[in-house]
Order: structure tokens, then C-alpha cells, then sequence
């Protein structure tokens, strides 16, 4: 019962960090029909960020944590720029699969630029601590604060994202853009403006992503957003590419499916089972747990 | 077959023959040379595997308009297929050292198989791509390269460590397919036979009527369906027909290395060597032209080899020299930069022919020339 209920904590913890970023996935695809492969190295970019701006934080009598809102600033602008830059021009020209590959590209360009700054480089940096260790115990097993804060901060922000999507006029203009383009601009909504906002937010989460993922796992490296990423993106179809709910669903079962092969099964096949239930998932229903199959139009 | 058809495959196939003659009476004289055997043979033999990738990939990518990002996985099979079947040979006696008929058919046995088993996969991968298209499909072939890397890595015959660990003693490089340099050299025959070979396959794949449904898929699969073509059947076997290449470019990648680590095959690595990259080669060579994926597999090698090795790199400025560390980050701009100015890569979908080239090309000049002739008048009459 103990082991149960820590792998299923374990689960819940990376299943939240994994929806938070499946999050960002599920908003740009939603919207510009784009999976964008950089977005797990914008994790990568929030943590650096993180590194070198909590001496700063602690310096100036601030706790550690508070440096994340410099790290949503700067994954938000690498988000925008990242779109304006690369995305924007290829999308209006070339087809889908043009962007598919640029989109491979900007991943492979992040991950290298960042080995080439001098105070990066290819090495792994060793983080400091963000929270208290310790925790409270719970039935018999040591719930400790890192998983707590990590489950608590990700449900909180979906919360609010879900708000913002169906209440504020940003949001939904942005529902409105990936449901219909043509129709959203006769409504007088400014797609572009739409689609940047809409990177800045899917960005600025992954920057939280990262403080989460780095406070329990303390080690930045060039390409950690590289698996992450990809298993965040798996959390994403799984729940239904393009849904809000469909990826937090998502997020928490590829969590929970990671931390009871990893406790029952065998650790080193973690990655087989992740990737296992998403052609399973897939091939039953294609378009994702939550998804609606739309035929397709002649 | 039209005549025009016929005439071309007999004249090219006859003067491919003819430069493969060529080439291999070559390396037999130059073969005792140090750097022929220490630097281009091994080349040629990378060159050889990339090639047959790069254009493998082509098949499915821009004959078919899927995307496969997992592609490497089945050169993995493929490596892992020829390395375990000339490992389990050479302990059953079957051969000791590297020479005579016995090892050759072993060698072509292990090719062959590669291939097989990598089909065999590339059919399981290929249903999937009944259901699911575009950027599911993209997900999925990941999914499935990063699978069968990780069953690989769990295998206890295969391990971590490459076949070094579980396999006895027997590491590849001393009784297995790797080749030493000399072996190389005298069995270079045997790679670039086997690359031509297969190339000429996928060639005759693409202009066959096959070849004509599966492009009729990617236009537009719903009119192909409606024009009675089994839009599933023809996905399957062309995922097949892709892999089984792909299993073949593992053989040899077996052939000329000394190990063999899954890491090698990954979706990302640091070297030219994984299956994002191979799409970069495909990007960058045209997808739809198997000349294009040839030329651009070895513009890529020899790229990648003089940035790593070339005495030139010493004389640059410090700053691009600093870049150069960096390749990779070469490579990513360069794939954006085509991307957004020639999204059809270099070649487009053109096809080298020797009957048809030479024209093209002077038809390519001379309408440069003309471009310019009425620029330069324009210019005059402002």
C-alpha cells in the first residue's frame, strides 16, 4: 500500500510538470495546426534561466523560487521570437510539411546555440536548492513539498488558463482562431496578434515546467528538453491535440503510466511503455482520448 | 516499357557498370596506399550507408508525403540483424578469418536478412499509417524509433554497451562483420555494388506503376482512392519497401564499424548519423529526387568531415572557426534558410539521366545567360 501510493504521488508529480507542458504543445497546435518540436527546448531555456538568475534572486533577499518570473519573461520572448522569425514566414509560403521540418530544425538550432555560448556550454550545470526540503506524512508515506507544490502549482495554472481561455477575450479569440481563421479575422480578430500571444502563454508555462522539473531533478543540460518534450507532446496527442482538458488527461496518465512501469515493471523500459500506450491510444482513437474524429471533406 | 524508356535504362545501366568497373579497378591499385586505406575507403563505406538512408527515406517522405522521423530505427535493425546472425556463424565455425566463399555468402546472407527484418517492421509501422497521417504519423514513427532503441538497449544479447557485453568475449570488431581497414578495402566492391544495387531498385520502384499510385497518394489521397488505387496497400508497401533499404544501410553500417551502440541511431545525437538528420539530407537534396538524396548524403559527409577534419577550418577567422565547433547549429540554419528560399530542396524532383542531363544543363545555361542579356537591357534603357 505504501509503494502504491508513493509511485502514485511520483505519477501525479510528473504528470503535472508533463500536462504543463503538454499544455504549450496542445495551444500552438490548436491554433496553427503545428507541432512545435522547440518547445521542449524552451524548457531547456527556462532552466538555464533559472540558473542564472536565482544568485541574483537570493542576493537581493528574494526566495529562490520568485526567479521563475523572469524565466516565463524570457521563454515568452524566445516564443515569440522563435514564431516571428522561423514559423511565421515558412507558414505563410511553404505547406505543412515545410513547417513540420523547420519546426525539427529550430529544435536542433536551440539545443546547439545553447552549447555554443560560452556560459552554457555542453556540460551540465548542477542547480541549487528552490524549496524547503522535508514534507508532511501522509497514510504511512513521506509526501514531501516538492510534489505537493508541483501538483498544487500545475492544477492552479490550468485552472486559471481554463478560465482564461473560456472567459477573457483573448481567449477567446484565440478558440475562435483555431476553430475558424477566415471566419475570426471577418470578426475583426487580429490573427497574428492571436498567435504570438498564444506562443508567449504556451512558452511562459514551460518556464514554469522547468522550475518544477528542476527543483525535484537539479541538473540543466542542452538538450533535457529533448525527451521531455517529446513525452510532454505524447501526453498531448494521447489527451487530444488541440483540447485544453485533453492535456492535463494526458499529461497525468503518461505520468502515472512512467512511474508504475518504473515501480513494477522494469525501470529501463519506461520509454518503450510511454510510447506503447500512445499507438495504442492512437489506433483505437485516432484523434486522442478527448478528441472528436471529424471526417474529412472532399 | 516505351522504347525511349528501355534505351535509357540500357545506356545508364551500362555506363554505371562501366564507372563501377572503373572505380573498383581503381581502389585494387590504390589500395595498398596508406590514406586511399586509412581515409577514403572508410569515407566511401559512410558515404554508402547515407546514401541508401537518405534516399530510403526519400521513398516514404517525398514520394509519399509522410513524414518518418524514426527512420534510423530500422538501420538499427538492420545493424543489430547482420552483427548477431556473422556473430552466431562465426561461432559455429562457420568461418575464421574474413576471406573466401564462405565468408561472401555469409556476408550477402547477413545484407540480405537486415533487410528482411527491417521490412518486417517497416510493415508494422506501416499499419498504423493506415489510420493516421501528417504529424500522427510523424509522432508515431518517433515513437517507434525511441521503441525499438529502448528494446534494443533491454535485449540481453545485444546490451547497453553495445555487443561487446552478453556476447561472450566476442566483441564485433574481431570476429564479426566489422571490417578492419583492410577488409575494407577488399570488400569495398561488395558496399558500393550493393549501394548501386539498391539505389537502381528504388529508381525503378519510383518510375514503375507503383511508384506512379504512391505519388498519386500524396497529391491527393482521397482522388487517388476514387481513381481505384488501395491507398493501404500501397502505404504498407512502400513503408516496407523503405525499411528494407534502411535495413541494408545498417548491414553496412555494421560492416564498417568496429561497434555497435544504439546511440548511434537516435532521433538526435552529435553526429550526421540520426534520423533527424536524415530528413535534413532529404530536405536539402529535394523530396521527390533520388538524385537529390545521393548528391546531398555525400555534399553532407564530406561537409561534416572537413569542418571536423579539414586543414582549412585552421585558416578561418576566429569567431567562424568558433561556429565550426558547432556543426549542428550549422546544419539548423542551413535547413531554415532552404526551407524559407527553396522549399524543394536543390534538386526538386528532378532525376539525373545520362541521355538527358547534358540538354538540361545547357538549357539551364542558356536561359541564365538570357536572364541576364534582358536584365543588363533593362538596365540600359533606364
Amino acid at each position: 500500500m505504501g509503494e502504491f501510493l508513493q509511485t502514485l504521488f511520483v505519477g501525479l508529480r510528473l504528470g503535472s510538470v508533463y500536462a504543463l507542458i503538454a499544455l504549450g504543445y496542445t495551444m500552438v497546435y490548436g491554433i496553427v495546426r503545428l507541432i512545435n518540436f522547440a518547445h521542449g527546448d524552451f524548457i531547456m531555456v527556462g532552466g538555464y534561466t533559472l540558473i542564472f538568475t536565482v544568485p541574483l534572486m537570493t542576493a537581493a533577499g528574494m526566495p529562490a523560487w520568485l526567479a521563475v518570473v523572469i524565466a516565463i519573461a524570457v521563454c515568452a520572448l524566445v516564443g515569440v521570437l522563435v514564431e516571428l522569425i522561423a514559423y511565421r514566414p515558412v507558414r505563410r509560403k511553404g505547406t505543412n510539411m515545410t513547417a513540420l521540418i523547420t519546426a525539427v530544425a529550430m529544435s536542433l538550432f536551440l539545443e546547439n546555440l545553447a552549447q555554443a555560448i560560452p556560459a552554457i556550454g555542453p556540460n551540465p550545470i548542477i542547480a541549487g536548492q528552490f524549496f524547503a526540503s522535508g514534507g508532511f506524512r501522509v497514510a504511512g508515506v513521506t509526501l514531501d513539498y516538492i510534489t505537493t507544490y508541483t501538483i498544487v502549482v500545475s492544477a492552479v495554472v490550468m485552472l486559471l488558463l481554463y478560465v482564461f481561455t473560456q472567459k477573457t477575450k483573448m481567449g477567446r479569440a484565440m478558440r475562435c482562431v483555431s476553430e475558424d481563421k477566415s471566419a475570426a479575422i471577418l470578426m475583426g480578430i487580429s490573427v497574428n496578434k492571436t498567435v504570438l500571444s498564444t506562443f508567449a502563454i504556451g512558452s511562459g508555462l514551460s518556464a514554469i515546467a522547468a522550475l518544477m522539473y528542476v527543483a525535484q531533478y537539479p541538473k540543466v543540460y542542452t538538450t533535457m528538453g529533448s525527451l521531455l518534450g517529446l513525452k510532454a507532446f505524447v501526453a498531448a496527442v494521447a489527451g487530444g491535440i488541440g483540447i485544453v482538458p485533453g492535456a492535463m488527461l494526458g499529461g497525468v496518465v503518461i505520468g502515472l503510466v512512467e512511474s508504475f512501469t518504473t515501480s513494477y515493471i522494469n525501470s529501463s523500459l519506461t520509454d518503450t511503455f510511454v510510447f506503447l500506450i500512445l499507438i495504442i491510444v492512437l489506433l483505437i482513437k485516432p484523434a486522442g482520448i478527448l478528441g472528436k474524429n471529424v471526417g474529412e471533406k472532399v | 516499357m516505351k522504347k525511349t524508356v528501355k534505351r535509357g535504362y540500357i545506356v545508364n545501366s551500362a555506363v554505371i557498370a562501366a564507372v563501377y568497373a572503373l572505380c573498383i579497378v581503381l581502389a585494387a591499385t590504390l589500395g595498398r596506399e596508406g590514406s586511399f586505406k586509412l581515409i577514403l575507403a572508410p569515407s566511401i563505406w559512410q558515404c554508402c550507408y547515407l546514401i541508401l538512408l537518405a534516399s530510403s527515406l526519400n521513398l516514404v517522405l517525398g514520394f509519399m508525403g509522410q513524414l518518418s522521423l524514426g527512420h534510423c530505427g530500422f538501420m538499427a535493425i538492420g545493424a543489430y540483424t547482420a552483427a548477431l546472425i556473422s556473430l552466431a556463424f562465426q561461432r559455429a565455425g562457420a568461418y575464421d578469418d574474413k576471406s573466401g566463399p564462405v565468408f561472401l555468402a555469409i556476408l550477402f546472407l547477413c545484407i540480405i536478412s537486415a533487410g528482411l527484418l527491417a521490412a518486417a517492421f517497416g510493415v508494422l509501422v506501416g499499419i498504423p499509417a493506415l489510420r493516421l497521417k501528417g504529424d500522427y504519423l510523424a509522432i508515431i514513427t518517433l515513437g517507434f524509433g525511441l521503441i525499438i532503441e529502448n528494446v534494443i538497449n533491454n535485449l540481453p544479447f545485444a546490451g547497453q554497451n553495445g555487443l561487446a557485453e552478453g556476447s561472450a568475449a566476442a566483441s564485433l570488431y574481431a570476429t564479426g562483420l566489422g571490417f578492419g581497414s583492410t577488409d575494407r578495402v577488399t570488400y569495398l566492391w561488395a558496399g558500393i555494388g550493393v549501394t548501386i544495387i539498391s539505389v537502381a531498385l528504388m529508381f525503378m520502384f519510383i518510375r514503375s506503376k507503383y511508384g506512379r499510385a504512391v505519388r498519386a497518394i500524396r497529391d491527393d489521397e482521397i482522388a487517388a482512392s476514387a481513381s481505384g488505387i488501395n491507398t493501404g496497400y500501397y502505404k504498407v508497401l512502400t513503408f516496407a519497401f523503405s525499411a528494407f533499404f534502411a535495413g541494408i544501410a545498417g548491414a553496412l553500417y555494421a560492416c564498417c564499424n568496429s561497434s555497435l551502440s544504439t546511440a548511434s541511431f537516435s532521433f538526435t545525437n552529435g553526429s550526421i548519423l540520426n534520423s533527424t538528420f536524415v530528413v535534413v539530407m532529404v530536405v536539402l537534396g529535394g523530396m521527390g529526387s533520388l538524385t537529390g538524396s545521393v548528391v546531398s548524403a555525400v555534399i553532407m559527409f564530406i561537409l561534416n568531415y572537413q569542418i571536423a577534419n579539414g586543414a582549412w577550418v585552421d585558416a578561418l577567422p576566429g569567431f567562424i572557426q568558433g561556429v565550426f565547433t558547432y556543426p549542428m547549429l550549422v546544419y539548423a540554419v542551413v535547413l531554415i534558410v532552404i526551407i524559407m528560399f527553396r522549399p524543394k530542396g536543390i534538386f526538386g524532383t528532378y532525376e539525373f539521366s545520362i541521355l538527358k542531363t547534358p540538354g538540361d544543363l545547357v538549357r539551364l545555361f542558356k536561359r541564365q545567360g538570357r536572364g541576364k542579356k534582358s536584365a543588363g537591357k533593362e538596365a540600359a534603357a533606364q
